[in-house]
């Protein structure tokens, strides 16, 4: 199946806009003006406006000569593009790659999407009849090429869709400039008497290259589709996307859930038949206001269990504030991993790490809680104590380095170490009192120490000579002297830990 | 009169299986225990069931995580998984190694408060891929506890809930009721001969608590002191009935209530 384009045109964009927000200018002849060297030059001129023969680019002093009454509103620099995008946004529910033809329209690649709306003439009719009623006036056509959609669009007096093939033909009897050249190569052309396009095409290209230069050939091949020409779109595509068009406004959670059932049906059908499993996934819901709702989940391995996917986000459904209505819905998975043959552990019994519900479990409690809430320690080769492990992300990733037992580890260690206070007989010997939050602790045994050297090129600071005391309960501490034995000075030394 | 013995060991079974506790079935994980075992039902560590263990005092949560993470060493021997659901985490994932637990095979579940640590508990004994799930909780009522009584008999999981400094002690609906507290340490082992509590030796040794028992359905609640040492338990001279209990430190009056 071939290519096919729309193009939209916004006559009027800005003054279009102004009159939406402030309606009783409507009927009244209105210019958006800039100041510009010292004077202030119509930037946009309204429908009546233009009527009584006031233009752009003409100064405002002589525009209120011939309309005493008109009304004379500040431009804003970047409402243009502004404008578009918003309009962009709202036309990817019609087809997935809207692009900006800056200054004054829209491009859409529509290849496939017209049937499901019942027909090209209806979809275009649907489009531009919306628009319209918005308030924009608006002109569309679709071609085979972005060159032929955009010329008929401006320029066509016929038919705004061109049957397939058929662009070349409605291209001939066009003026040059609607091969989207600059006005004085379209000038000039003009003044040539190539005053259609038929009139040139049959020419020599190397002499239409050497009088208009290569941008002129460029255009005309593009728009007879000799050419290819890529469009960019507002919102790159996602190539994992399912969308659903909704005959009516869906405005309920039970429509909402069976949208997404759906959604996720196809998708992971899709993601089955090529191996694939999605990581993270957004689900939004265009309404009928033109606001976006969404939400999104994420998954620790990548998987496309529908049961468990539905699961994730079943929670966010209550936070979709559907308004009016959704019209349509998007399903897209930005983050997609291959997914290996799911294997069958017979040996491995009550499941390990790469049991396929561990990851279930973990999603549904980090999309609940937060993402930051499930921790898996690896370790690091560090002694420093609180650099010895390191947090991983992934179920996958395995411990490289063994877990040292050669010197003994608390069970508990708190989050800070708290100062003490010690009684040791002589510097360098195990304490034998310490006295924590005003209570007094009498240590019977003692081993140590165990100094541990701060890494300089990680972090400056004093070494820990640490000890693994106990008291006459059999309740074992770890704590430990900051830098060397110095006699004075407040808290040198600190509890670290509880030992089991 | 054998026949009649009979019939009421049967009749016994028949009851421990409606109260939601199987048969060890063969090929089950059986935790090296020791004496303890003769506490339990059927003689063996009821797997797939809510265990409680009573921390009085902080430093008692200690005591209790290592001799826990000594549990959960037994019954992750077969590869499983644990989830560890706590809201202020303190537990220092290497010290566990010590007690023969992998940390990397432990899941660190860090809730904000009590309320989410519940919820995530919840799910988590859903889970039956997963070996043991130690949750942290202050408060463990009848409806939470049956809630999670029933998640398990479901799963066949084992629930370890370590209540730290609870306020109240109500009955609820947990198979077991621990208390685990700190012993001096001990050097040597009953094997080699030497005394658990010798006390001529330098420095530290190994970790001893008392472990009391104090609820155990369908079970006889007991004391025992018990030792870790070379990655497995140890155990001292097995104390019966509950007076041992009240010999730890007397200040606590909770733990002369239940004592």
């Amino acid at each position: 199946m071939g290519k096919r384009f729309l193009s939209l045109w916004f006559r009027r964009l800005t003054t279009d806009d102004v009159s939406i927000r402030r309606p009783a200018l409507l009927h009244q002849p209105f210019v958006l003006a800039l100041p510009d060297h010292g004077r202030m030059v119509i930037t946009a001129a309204s429908a009546s406006a233009m009527e009584e023969g006031i233009h752009t680019g003409m100064a405002v002093a002589d525009a209120r000569v011939l309309v005493p009454t008109l009304e004379v509103l500040d431009d804003q620099v970047g409402l243009t593009a502004k404008l578009l995008r918003q309009l962009a946004l709202w036309c990817i529910r019609y087809t997935p790659i809207v692009s900006i033809d800056a200054p004054d329209g829209l491009l859409l690649d529509i290849s496939g999407c017209p049937h499901l709306w019942g027909g090209e003439k209806i979809y275009l009719h649907q489009i531009v009849h919306t628009l319209r009623k918005k308030g924009y006036d608006v002109r569309g056509a679709i071609a085979d090429t972005v060159g032929a959609a955009w010329a008929i669009a401006r320029y066509g007096r016929v038919s705004p869709i061109i049957q397939p093939g058929e662009h070349v033909n409605a291209l001939l009897g066009l003026p040059p400039a609607a091969l989207r050249i600059d006005p004085s190569i379209a000038g000039r052309l003009q003044k040539l008497g190539l005053d259609r396009i038929h009139r040139m095409a049959g020419m020599a290209r190397q002499s239409l290259r050497t009088r208009f230069g290569n941008e002129l050939l460029l255009r005309l091949d593009q728009a007879f589709g000799r050419a290819d020409e890529i469009i960019e779109s507002v919102v790159p595509v996602e190539i994992y996307i399912e969308r659903l068009p909704c005959l009516e406004p869906i405005c309920t959670a039970g429509g909402i859930e069976i949208a997404l059932t759906r959604l996720l049906e196809n998708l992971s059908s899709r993601m089955q038949q090529e191996g694939k499993g999605l990581r993270s996934a957004i689900f939004k819901g265009h309404r009928v206001d033109g606001q976006l709702i969404q939400a999104a989940i994420g998954t620790h391995r990548a998987t496309h269990n529908i049961a468990h996917l539905f699961k994730l986000f079943e929670e966010k459904i209550p936070t979709l504030e559907p308004g009016l209505g959704i019209e349509v819905f998007t399903l897209e998975a930005p983050k997609v991993e291959d997914v290996g043959p799911s294997q069958t552990t017979i040996w491995e019994g009550a499941g390990g790490l790469l049991d396929k519900g561990l990851p279930e479990l973990i999603d549904r409690v980090s999309n609940k809680m937060g993402a930051d809430r499930v921790h898996r320690y690896t370790p690091a080769e560090h002694y420093w104590p609180e650099r010895a492990i390191t947090a991983t992300g992934s179920l996958d990733e395995v411990a490289l380095d063994r877990w040292s037992v050669t010197r003994p580890r608390p069970v508990y260690m708190l989050a800070r170490p708290e100062p003490i206070e010690v009684t040791a007989p002589i510097p360098d010997y195990p304490p034998m009192l310490f006295r924590h939050r005003n209570r007094l602790y009498k240590i019977i045994r003692a081993e140590g120490p165990e100094r541990i050297e701060q890494e300089w090129w990680i972090a400056t600071g004093q070494h820990r000579d640490y000890y693994l005391v106990e008291d006459e309960g059999g309740v074992r501490y770890w704590i430990f002297r900051s830098g060397h034995y110095k006699g004075t000075g407040p808290h040198q030394w600190f509890l670290h830990g509880y030992f089991a | 009169m054998s026949v009649q013995q009979d019939i009421i060991h049967r009749l016994q079974r028949e009851i421990l299986q409606l109260q939601g506790s199987r048969p060890p079935a063969p090929g089950q994980i059986d935790i090296a225990l020791g004496p303890i075992n003769a506490a339990f039902p059927n003689k063996t560590f009821p797997t797939g069931a809510i265990h409680e263990f009573i921390c009085p005092a902080p430093v008692d949560e200690a005591a209790t995580a290592g001799f826990t993470a000594g549990l959960i060493s037994g019954l992750m021997q077969m590869g499983g998984i644990c989830v560890w659901v706590s809201a202020g985490r303190k537990v220092y994932p290497p010290g566990l190694k010590t007690f023969g637990v992998a940390p990397d095979k432990v899941i660190f579940m860090d809730m904000r408060t009590e309320k989410e640590v519940l919820w995530v508990m919840e799910e988590a004994l859903k889970y039956e891929g997963l070996a043991a799930v130690v949750g942290e909780l202050r408060e463990l009522g009848m409806t939470v506890s049956r809630r999670y009584q029933l998640e398990v008999e479901q799963s066949r999981v084992t629930g370890l809930v370590i209540r730290q400094q609870p306020r109240q002690l109500y009955p609820n609906a947990a198979v077991a009721r621990w208390h685990v507290t700190h012993l001096p340490s001990m050097f040597g082992s009953p094997l080699s001969g030497s005394d658990l509590a010798n006390t001529d030796m330098p420095g530290v040794g190994f970790p001893r608590w008392n472990i009391h028992l104090s609820r155990i359905r369908n079970g006889h609640p007991g004391s025992w002191e018990v030792g870790w040492q070379a990655g497995r338990f140890h155990f001292g001279i097995a104390e019966t009935g509950i007076q041992k209990a009240v010999l730890g430190r007397q200040e606590n009056p909770l733990r002369r209530q239940t004592g």
